[in-house]
């Protein structure tokens, strides 16, 4: 007998990965040979600030027994202003722009934008799904990214391991990528003055310099119940190289006076070369009759002294006819980096220096809404809108970002 | 982080375990532990961007000059 019936083959393909698979790798409904498209594009813009179109495909062939390949392909376009990291003065103030060959000046008691930042982006992403045995999967990827001053090369590699007749999962991974910056001006020296007219040159330590981003994450996935799945990770990163961000600088105010510059009123930023990342992950999905709960809370910090908690929750509505409603709120509490300074003291100039507010004592507050609608051959489409808000946490008085959100996905699979 | 998965590992095998034909619930796509994968790379994006803190999930998103 030939199934021809879409809806139904999907079904019986669904119910076998069921009695086969465990339940941590995702669409295997599909049948042997089909192709799944995921697509989206997102707007994202922030008030008075930057905005960006991020376009998104992802491309997916199912090769049977649970192996896949994938391809995502990403293009991301921002325009807009961007903070340079100067505090606001009750007077106006000028910049070089990071080419140093033009100037812009800001308003008094404005936060310093600066109005030449464009940057375009095209990432790729390959991906293997490979089952190694009844209870091991591994995941094998490349990823690879160009701007016009940043390149970005990597790999990484996850392989999952069932026990307790696959309702335990250990997942072990990697990940690593040497990434080359070349921004536009050249490296400025770190904590060197920033010049404010363009017959003045900054002083450089060359033109390019690169990063090693590496990553290992461990891993535990248990099904509490039928409706039930847990996940706890843990996440080591550790970062070498150019860590700063070319781009940002540090206020510089008189001693006797902390509201007013001084004669060299800016430095570039200064990180250390090298950062140590911790992260503790928890994830819970629950299931009441139809609707779905998605629930989880990291614990980050880091050698630079900045920490977070981050809690987010999902909450799936489902309506008759293949309908769902999805609220979304996530909120995270940064504590600071601890050579965040909002401005610096002539006089007392630390080793490293950031005015960077997201290294800063901050919140960051999402709140969203998304439907979805599936149609019977299987596929989605979908938008979500979302507000976000950072907002100051400690003495540093820097403005509230405020951006909002809006994306359309729509999925398929022939 | 080890007696935190002891506990998770004891507490699934203490559990009788979910036999494979009672995985229905657990096998749907809104039940995955990345349900809307496009949805998390474009967040993970935006937030690695406008924050300090990042990682947990999982390893290899790319890397971007954004931070």
């Amino acid at each position: 007998m030939q199934l021809n019936n879409k809806p139904i083959r999907q079904s019986l393909a669904l119910a076998t990965a069921t009695l086969l698979a465990g339940t941590s790798m995702p669409g295997y409904s599909a049948d042997t040979g089909d192709w799944e498209i995921d697509s989206g594009i997102l707007y994202y813009s922030e008030d008075g600030r930057v905005s960006a179109i991020e376009p998104v495909i992802q491309l997916r062939k199912y090769l049977g027994d649970e192996e896949a390949i994938s391809a995502r392909l990403v293009v991301d376009s921002l325009t807009g202003s961007s903070a340079n990291g100067a505090r606001a003065t009750d007077s106006p103030q000028t910049f070089t722009s990071p080419s140093g060959k033009k100037t812009y000046t800001t308003n008094a008691n404005e936060t310093p934008l600066d109005p030449t930042f464009r940057d375009s982006r095209v990432a790729l992403n390959t991906q293997w799904d490979k089952p190694l045995s009844q209870t091991l999967r591994g995941v094998f990827a490349f990823n690879g990214s160009v701007e016009h001053d940043y390149t970005s090369l990597g790999i990484s590699s996850t392989m999952a391991k069932d026990f307790n007749q696959r309702n335990t999962t250990l997942t072990a991974g990697f990940a690593l990528s040497h990434d080359s910056i070349k921004p536009l001006g050249g490296i400025p020296v770190g904590m060197s003055a920033a010049p404010t007219s363009t017959s003045v040159s900054k002083a450089e330590e060359g033109s390019k310099d690169t990063k090693i981003v590496s990553d290992l994450l461990l891993g535990l996935t248990q099904v509490v119940g039928r409706n039930t799945l847990m996940q706890l990770n843990y996440n080591y990163g550790r970062d070498t190289g150019y860590l700063s961000d070319p781009y940002k600088l540090v206020s510089v105010m008189r001693n006797d006076d902390p509201d007013t510059l001084a004669n060299t009123p800016y430095l570039y930023e200064k990180r250390p070369d090298s950062k140590t990342r911790n992260a503790l992950y928890w994830k819970l999905v629950h299931q009441f009759s139809e609707d779905v709960l998605h629930l989880s809370y990291r614990y980050y910090w880091d050698d630079w002294g900045l920490s977070a908690h981050t809690i987010d929750a999902k909450y799936r509505y489902e309506f008759a006819g293949r309908h769902y409603l999805m609220p979304h709120i996530r909120y995270s509490r940064q504590y600071q980096a601890d050579f965040y300074h909002y401005q610096l003291s002539e006089g007392d100039i630390p080793s490293y220096a950031s005015a960077d507010y997201r290294l800063a004592d901050m919140s960051t507050t999402t709140l969203g809404l998304k439907y979805g609608i599936q149609t019977q051959s299987g596929s989605e489409f979908s938008v979500r809108a979302e507000v976000m808000t950072q907002q100051s946490e400690g003495n540093a008085p820097f403005p509230d970002v405020d951006a909002n959100i809006i994306q359309l996905n729509y999925s398929m699979t022939f | 982080m080890i007696g935190l998965c002891t506990c998770l590992i004891l507490a699934g095998c203490s559990l009788q375990g979910v036999k494979p034909w009672e995985r229905g619930a657990l096998a749907q796509q809104k039940m995955q532990l990345d349900p809307s994968p496009i949805d998390s790379y474009l967040d993970e994006h935006i937030y690695f961007s406008k924050e300090g803190a990042t990682g947990g999930a999982g390893v290899g998103g790319g890397g971007c000059g954004c931070n």
